[in-house]
């Protein structure tokens, strides 16, 4: 499919109260493009429900369905259950933010990848809990601002790394698991036809900006998620039957300092932490996506004192 | 024809006879039989059904929550930390107007850690919008699974339904059960038509997010549901006996009522061993009777207040504690009787698993006998606890 090709039906239609510029609200109406009338959504407690879902109105002429917060992946479990035992074929599909993954939701989603449920489970990664106003989530990365890791005068934004959800994932032996961005709009459509197209449970991961949550421009949006991609802050890879693949390849990896200067909630960074996240990055990639043999394309090193990776770690996955 | 099986034995007879389409199962003692004789049922091809071993409750009630939207029948079971550790998703079922039929083995809540029969897992969520039934032994677990199915489903009521049934007294004790034909239960308990469901070729939002100028009337109607629900048990009830033969009465079930001057509320087992005190005391030409408390939710306030108005004293017994003074049914059954002015006292036993005796039973109606002569006695009283004096 190209993007000329993508329909225009509506399924998830305008009108609904998403901020301007929303990467969640930019990414769910595309997948669902894609995915087609087939499809019955989940959403747990999330912006998506309240935008998308706020009674009497509503933007979905799809089935949509919402109970909780940490449970996407049971949800979809029991749902596509009925549809088989029905005889009917649908696409259950879940869209849940990073809070409702990495967090509270992610038993209920291990649940569902272990027993290779035949569902499609999209998480909009917006790095952190925004509907609630902007608190850490597992997916906050490091030195970000948020409001319960504010810039104090003794400790200043986030201090852990992003998870690895990707891996975590990934480690569940399941069929397919990719990295997506509104940014890159063909590896997009790609991945998002081949999960709709695989058999057992799929796992699509986009990189969502939030405006208000990042401080950012809202016509900034796509420009901040090409930034991370080609600054190595997101990775675009997929995970198909155990074989992990680089679908984009950043040329030389750019500072993350540019994509950090971009966003408000990153611009009281000192020099240190800079350093400390970039350093990050780099470890992560050589450590997780760079090929075997492959040049040096992110190469700052990282002070001993603020690794995140173990020497535990290094045994297990080589230097 | 009839089979010497276990409480939880039935229940999942009951399932399996109810045709349901979905389990989500997780595993919780008392309740672990239910869940392994239907993956036996699912595993031997005797029922087509989904089983789904979730890995947790609340992943459980999500999945049957969801399974239900999408037009399923669903069954499930629980207990105790496990009904707790859904109560959001228990919650979140009711007012969706989804009716599932989810079966608990009553059993202490902790802390104190403790597997045994205890009402204060169920008595946690009786304001969640289930309907909720307490059963006296093994026959009636199977029958109100069949039930349960025709009441929820009833388009009046499009509520779920708890049967509860105590942990152990009832869950691993065999007893001889009628197993009902399944053309019989066929013809019983229609397929599950549902009006609105999640389908593509009618898309519907279900769950959608609700402010407040609309909250109060869905709160409205489902209160209204539960209110209805009444006559669909009773109309469920007098059917279900033309059919097997076996009358549960509804609302309550009464024992020796009509000449009784002094009666016990009980619920669930504690009511077997009651009725045996009863016929002792009727030998001894004590004047008692009995009242089966059998449907928590809805309350059976009218009928209760209708029976004890000519009395002269009720005992309520509890096998739970809510910390305003007494039980929860003790509570609910003295609002339920205000204006009528006859000694109501509270008779707490059987906490935490601990036997419910006859000679308990007979000390609870000599100290409701005692209430209705006008003499001084306790408005709670907790029976064979160290420490007191009963």
């Amino acid at each position: 499919m190209r993007i000329k090709d993508l329909p225009d039906d509506n399924l998830f239609t305008a009108g609904h109260t998403a901020c301007p510029g929303c990467g969640v609200a930019l990414s769910i109406r595309n997948a669902i493009r894609i995915l087609g009338k087939d499809t019955s959504v989940y959403i747990p407690a999330s912006c998506a429900v309240v935008f998308g879902s706020t009674y009497p109105y509503g933007a979905w002429k799809v089935p949509f369905f919402h109970t909780a917060f940490g449970n996407t992946g049971a949800c979809l479990t029991g749902m596509q259950a009925a549809f088989e035992k029905k005889g009917k074929k649908v696409i259950s599909v879940g869209f849940a933010g990073d809070g409702g993954t990495y967090d509270i939701g992610l038993q209920s989603m291990s649940g569902a990848a272990e027993r290779n449920d035949d569902i499609l489970y999209i998480c909009v990664d917006n790095e952190a809990y925004m509907n609630t106003g902007i608190q850490r989530s597992g997916g906050t990365p490091f030195g970000a601002w948020t409001t319960t890791t504010p810039v104090g005068s003794k400790i200043q934004g986030n201090r852990r790394f992003k998870k690895n959800l990707g891996e975590i994932v990934a480690a569940h032996d399941i069929p397919y698991y990719a990295t997506l961005s509104i940014g890159h709009p063909l590896d997009f459509i790609k991945k998002v036809e081949k999960a709709k197209n695989i058999k057992g449970f799929r796992f699509l991961h986009m990189f969502t900006p939030c405006v208000p949550g990042w401080k950012i421009d809202p016509a900034k949006t796509i420009a901040v998620t090409k930034l991370a991609v080609e600054s190595g802050m997101w990775t675009l890879y997929e995970v198909e039957n155990g074989v992990k693949k680089i679908t984009h390849k950043p040329g030389k990896m750019k500072s993350v300092k540019e994509y950090l200067m971009m966003q408000g909630r990153f611009r009281h960074m000192s020099e240190e932490d800079i350093r400390t996240l970039q350093g990050w990055v780099c470890k992560k990639w050589n450590l997780h996506y760079k090929e075997k043999g492959a040049p040096e394309i992110c190469e700052i090193e990282l002070p001993e004192e603020h690794h995140a990776v173990t020497e535990e770690h290094k045994e297990m996955h080589g230097p | 024809m009839k089979k010497v099986i276990t409480g939880d034995h039935a229940v999942a007879i009951g399932a399996k006879l109810s045709r349901v389409e979905v389990v989500p199962a997780f595993p919780i003692t008392p309740q672990t039989l239910i869940i392994e004789h239907i993956a036996d049922f699912v595993n031997d091809g005797e029922m087509d059904a989904k089983f789904l071993t979730m890995e947790s409750e609340h992943s459980v009630m999500s999945a049957a929550a969801a399974a239900e939207a999408a037009g399923a029948r669903v069954f499930t079971a629980t207990s105790s930390q496990g009904l707790a550790f859904m109560h959001e998703m228990v919650y979140a079922t009711a007012p969706l107007r989804l009716p599932v039929v989810m079966v608990n083995a009553n059993r202490t809540l902790g802390g104190p850690p403790g597997i045994w029969c205890e009402y204060n897992d169920s008595m946690g969520v009786r304001d969640s919008g289930w309907l909720q039934v307490y059963v006296e032994d093994n026959q009636e677990a199977l029958d109100m699974v069949i039930q349960a199915y025709r009441i929820a489903e009833d388009k009046r009521v499009l509520l779920p339904v708890m049967p509860c049934i105590d942990g152990f007294v009832l869950t691993h004790t065999v007893e001889p059960v009628e197993i009902p034909e399944q053309q019989d239960v066929d013809s019983f308990l229609p397929p599950y038509e549902p009006d609105v469901i999640l389908d593509p070729a009618r898309p519907a939002m279900i769950g959608t997010f609700m402010p407040a100028e609309y909250i109060m009337e869905l709160r409205r109607q489902t209160a209204g549901a539960m209110e209805s629900a009444k006559n669909v048990i009773q109309e469920v009830n007098d059917e279900f006996a033309k059919v097997f033969g076996r009358d549960y009465g509804g609302l309550i079930d009464t024992y020796k009522m009509d000449d009784a001057e002094v009666s016990l509320i009980t619920m669930g087992t504690v009511t077997s061993t009651s009725r045996q005190i009863v016929d002792e005391l009727r030998q001894e030409g004590r004047k008692v009777g009995l009242i089966k408390l059998r449907f928590f939710r809805p309350f059976p306030s009218e009928e209760l207040k209708n029976i004890l108005k000519d009395t002269a004293a009720v005992g309520v017994v509890d096998r739970s504690l809510s910390f305003i003074g007494g039980g929860q049914a003790f509570n609910e059954v003295r609002s339920a009787l205000y204006g009528l002015s006859i000694p109501i006292i509270n008779h707490l036993a059987g906490l935490g698993g601990r036997d419910v005796t006859e000679m308990q039973i007979i000390k609870m109606f000599e100290l409701t006998l005692s209430a209705a002569k006008g003499e001084k006695v306790k408005t709670v009283n907790w029976h064979n606890t160290r420490g007191e004096t009963v």
